[in-house]
Formats: structure tokens, sequence, C-alpha cells
């Protein structure tokens, strides 16, 4: 490949263009389609290749979306082109309108199992495992004794209490937010202790000499060297509490809620039904983290990780 | 041993207090069988017991609640109770019960032992897959800066998605392709260990500093040889580490997996106990997993201090 590399003003267009040639391809020979996928595909490795080699600003955002497209473009096509029935695999067009033309029901799920169950559970478990690492770096026998279970605890499979937790609190949300608090729980513990244990013996001597109480030493060093910890396990149990949320769904949940519509939806080979749900799972996965993330950046700005 | 006494008291604490849980959750249930026995209850119709809360109630009727904990279907078992249960479908079954593996020669498919065996296969061939896969992927990213700049930023996202909302979804499909059995729990299994390695792979791939690179091109490495002599060695403790998170994951990854489709192993253990309210097969059930899951940790720990000492670092 070294040598006679095609500049971006090429590779780009032909991209665009193989892609546009894709689309209108689904309808014909499979065989057809699948060519101009694969060319594609080479054609949007091509772009980045020529793009990053120029360094072009905005590369790191175009990449992401390219390959994207790729994927869609890919799925998309050899669906329609292998006539791969809509009960295994409907085309993101499909999806597409699903999505849009469920707006109210999707948004119930939503508002239900990520607001009320994921959001409630995520609030009180970060919130109890915070006072608990407060209590646990203040008696060292707490610390001795809870860690190496809390440590321990974070590695079981949790979502299994699930069935359990449904049993005693009922199908509503409230169930769901007592399993993610289950699951935000332990991380949350295993960070901010860590964290809280963050400083040198040198800083905390500096305190001791000023005369400060554990109170200012707590308020003043050791929860501001301990924000990166605390931050990163918010941005972790982001991800668990969606999880716990879904999940306790299956074991019994009223008649709405994401892990409800993919279970059901799924019994009656709605695919189509099941993937928006997956969709609005994603989004707000993602949303969800990129908030955390976003106050992270600016909370720990002086933190090395956060440098650029 | 300093640290054992700590954790013992902690233990043991948790231990009691589940005990004087016991009576409070089964209020109602004990209640009402005391008061069929003949027993004088304090507010002695039942609809105005349901109203009322569990702890006023068990405090009010404290002498009739010993049956509390000896329940058939108790809303939370007692631990001697969840102790009995997994002695019974564990050693019990097998050893005494007409399909254990003395009578019958195969393990009985009551038995925790026969399903968490089905679920261990599932999530040993899916972290298997994840991380080979992964590692793979790494080793491509770290190479190709087409492969980094387009595919590591969704590997970060896929990361906040929650991927076990994919799990029925996949066992249903692949079902309905004529794929069953290990393979879809698996691949989910695999899905969810994937991308921890990668992550976990690519930070140590890139772990070698300058001065080591630079030390590598003095000596005039082919790519090749930087990659076996000096990547991949210093790669290997970021891949444990993220190992044993997959490990865990790939097991959660597992039981959901066996959710949707009755076919044995511990998360179908789970869910036919929440359908039959069989309390304490779910709660033993919960048990085995957690000892799979220290298991599978320890053992990749145990795998790390054998790769270290043999690469010749600190035991």
């Amino acid at each position: 490949m070294s040598g006679a590399r095609p500049g971006p003003a090429l590779a780009v267009p032909a991209f665009a263009g193989l892609a546009a040639l894709a689309l209108w391809s689904a309808t014909g020979p499979a065989a057809l389609a699948l060519a101009l996928v694969v060319l594609t595909a080479l054609a949007g490795w091509g772009a980045v290749a020529a793009l990053s080699a120029r360094g072009t600003a905005g590369t790191g955002l175009i990449a992401p979306l390219a390959l994207g497209l790729v994927v869609l473009v890919a799925w998309e096509v050899l669906v329609r082109a292998f006539a791969v029935p809509q009960v295994i695999l409907p085309p993101p067009s499909v999806i597409a309108a699903t999505f849009a033309a469920n707006l109210p029901t999707l948004w119930g799920d939503f508002v239900q199992t990520i607001l009320k169950g994921g959001l409630t559970g995520y609030v009180i478990g970060c919130g109890a495992a915070f006072l608990t690492a407060l209590l646990v770096d203040r008696y060292d026998f707490l610390r001795r004794g809870l860690l190496p279970l809390g440590s321990f605890m974070a590695a079981l499979p949790i979502v299994g209490t699930a069935p359990i937790l449904v049993m005693w609190y009922g199908f509503g949300w409230q169930s769901k937010a007592a399993v993610v608090v289950l699951m935000v729980y332990f991380p949350m513990l295993v960070n901010t202790v860590a964290g809280l244990a963050d400083t040198s013996a040198m800083q905390r001597d500096l305190m001791r000499t000023y005369g400060a109480s554990w109170g200012s030493t707590l308020a003043k060093l050791r929860l501001p060297a301990a924000l990166p910890f605390i931050l990163n396990g918010l941005k972790i149990c982001t991800t668990l509490a969606l999880i716990g949320a879904i999940v306790a769904e299956f074991f019994g949940s009223p008649t709405l809620g994401l892990g409800f519509r993919i279970s059901t939806s799924i019994g009656a080979l709605d695919l189509g039904m099941v993937w928006a749900s997956i969709v609005v799972a994603a989004l707000a996965g993602t949303a969800f983290y990129g908030v955390v993330a976003l106050i992270e950046t600016r909370v720990t700005f002086w933190h090395p990780s956060q440098r650029r | 041993m300093r640290a054992l006494g700590p954790v013992l008291v902690v233990l043991l604490a948790l231990l009691a207090l589940w005990y004087a849980a016991v009576p409070v959750m089964n209020v109602q249930e004990t209640l009402t069988r005391a008061e069929r026995a003949g027993a004088v209850i304090e507010p002695a119709s039942a609809v105005e017991r349901r109203d009322m809360a569990s702890i006023g109630l068990a405090l009010r009727n404290a002498g009739q609640l010993g049956e509390a904990w000896s329940l058939e279907r108790p809303r939370l078992p007692a631990p001697h109770q969840i102790a009995a249960e997994i002695w019974a479908s564990t050693w019990d079954e097998e050893v005494n019960g007409r399909r254990g593996i003395v009578q019958s020669g195969s393990f009985s498919n009551r038995s925790l032992v026969y399903h968490a065996g089905i679920t261990l296969t599932a999530t040993a061939a899916g972290f298997a897959i994840g991380a080979v896969l992964g590692i793979l992927l790494a080793v491509g990213i770290v190479h190709s800066r087409v492969l980094d700049l387009s595919l590591m930023p969704w590997a970060i996202v896929s990361q906040t998605i929650p991927i076990v909302a994919l799990a029925p979804m996949i066992i249903v499909v692949l079902y309905s392709v004529g794929v069953q059995g290990l393979l879809p729990k698996a691949i989910i299994s695999a899905y969810l260990s994937f991308f921890p390695v990668v992550v976990g792979m690519v930070k140590g791939l890139r772990a070698p500093d300058a001065m080591q690179l630079d030390q590598m091109r003095t000596w005039n490495a082919s790519s090749a040889q930087v990659f076996w002599k000096l990547r991949l060695p210093a790669s290997v403790p970021y891949l444990f580490a993220s190992m044993k998170i997959a490990v865990a994951a790939s097991l959660v990854g597992a039981i959901v997996g066996e959710l949707p489709v009755q076919q044995g192993g511990l998360g179908a253990r789970m869910l036919a106990g929440s359908y039959y309210g069989q309390t304490a097969q779910i709660w033993a059930a919960l048990f085995a997993a957690a000892a799979l899951a220290a298991l599978l940790v320890w053992f990749v720990g145990w795998l790390e201090r054998r790769t270290l000492r043999a690469m010749g670092g600190p035991a």
C-alpha cells in the first residue's frame, strides 16, 4: 500500500458514492450487493487511512462514524439482498420506522425502567455506598472486616438476586430499584474507600500539624483526593444500573418497561420492536455515561488522567 | 491471619442480622399458621395484619414467631435452611438420590452440581472465545491506526450499553436458525467478556514507554520482534487484570443467557425457583453462582501468578 496512496479528496467521495451505490443495489442480485458492500468497506478504510495520514482535524470523530456507516450499510444491504427473514434480523430502516412509530410506548418504557428503576436505585445505592465508605474509612476495624467482603461481592453475579427482590418488593419499579441498589453498592464502596485512602502520609501529617479535625481533613484533603475514584465508580455504576434494571424485569414486571418490552416482543416475534427497545437502552446508557463523564471532566480537571 | 478476625466478626454480624430479619420478613405467613394452630394473634383480622408494618407486627406477637425459621416457603429463608437445601441438592441428591451419580452414573438434573456444570461450561467457552477475540482485536488496534481510530470509540461506547438486554434476543434468534444448547449462551458470555479484554490488552500493549521502544529501535528490531519481545510481555499484567473482570462478566452473561431457554444451568434454576416460590432453591443457586464466581476469579489469579513467575517476575 506504500507509494501511490489516494488523497482524502479522492477517497472520501469514493466512499460516499460506493455506500450510496450499495444501498441502491440492495434489491438487485445478492452477489453484486455483497461485492459493493465489500468495496464500500475498503473505501471507508482507505478514506480513514488517508485522513489520518494527513492528520486532518476531526478524524477522531469521523473514523468511528465511518465505521458505523459501513456497518449500517452492510446490515441494511445484506439483509435485504439475501432476503433474511425479519424474525431473524430486521434491517435498520425497519428498526428506525418501528422506533419512530412507537415513540410514546418507548418513552413510557424509558421512564419506567431507566428513570424510575435505574436512576432511583443508582442514587440510593451510590449514596448508601458513599456513606458506608465514610464509616469504613473512619473505623479501621470495618475497613479490615468489610472491605475484603466488599471486593468479593463486587465480583459476584449480583443480578442473581433479582428473582428474590422481585418476590419481596413486587412487580413495580421498586424491586428494580432494589436490584440496582445491590448491583451498584459494592463497586461504588470499593472505589470510594480506595479513593479516601489515596493520600500520602506526608499530606496527612501536614493536616495534623495544622491541628485539623477528622472532619476538616476529610473535607479539605481526602474527599478532593478521592474525587477521581468516586467519579470513576459512578461511571462504572451507570452501566451496572441499567443492566440491573433491565434484567430484573425478566423476572416479573408491570406491562411496561424495556425488559418487559424486549421479552414480550420476542414472544410475538416482533424483532423490530426488540431492536427499537435495545436502541432506547443503548441511547440511555450512552447518555447516562456521557453525563457522568462530563461531570468528571468538569470536577476533576486537575487530575493527571484528565490532561490532554 | 490478622486480617481474618475482622472479616469473621463482620460475617458473624451479618449472619446474626439475617437471623433477626427472618421473623420480620416472614411475619405474615408465620402468624397465619400460628392462628390456624389455635394461638391468639394481636390484631385478630388477617386484613388488618396485612396492612401493618412487619416490624410492629413482629414485636406485638413476639411469642408466636417460633415457626418463622422453619417455614416451607419463606419470603426469607434462614441461613440453615439454605445450607440444608444446598446439602440436599448437591451431596445428598448425588450420593443417595435415584438419579444421582452414584446410582445412575451421571449427575442428577435436580442437583446444583449438574446445573453449575452447565453454567461453568458455557462461561468457560464464552470466556475463551471472548478472550481470544479480544486479544486479537487489541493486537490489530495497536498495529493499525485505522482500526484504532474507528473501532476503539465503539469499544468504549459499547461498555455503556446494557448488552444483557440483547441476551434473550440472541438466544431466540440463534434458536430459530437451529443453533441451540451451549453456543448461544457462550456467545453472550463472549460478548460480555470481550471488551474488558480489548481495553485492558490495548492498554498493556501500549504500556512500554518511548525509551524502551527507542531501545528496540537502536537494536534494529523488526515490528514483529518489538511485539513478541517487548509489547507482549509488558501487556501480561494488564491482560490478567482485565481477564479477572472478564471472567466475572462472562459468568453473568451465561446466567442471564439461561433465563429465556429453560434447559438447565444456574439461571434456569433461579427462574424456576422464582416461578414456584421455592425461595430456598433460588438462594442455593445464588450461593452456587457466588462460589463459581469466586472459583473462576481465583483460577485466573492462579494462572496470573504462575505466568508471572514463569516470566521471572515477582512471584
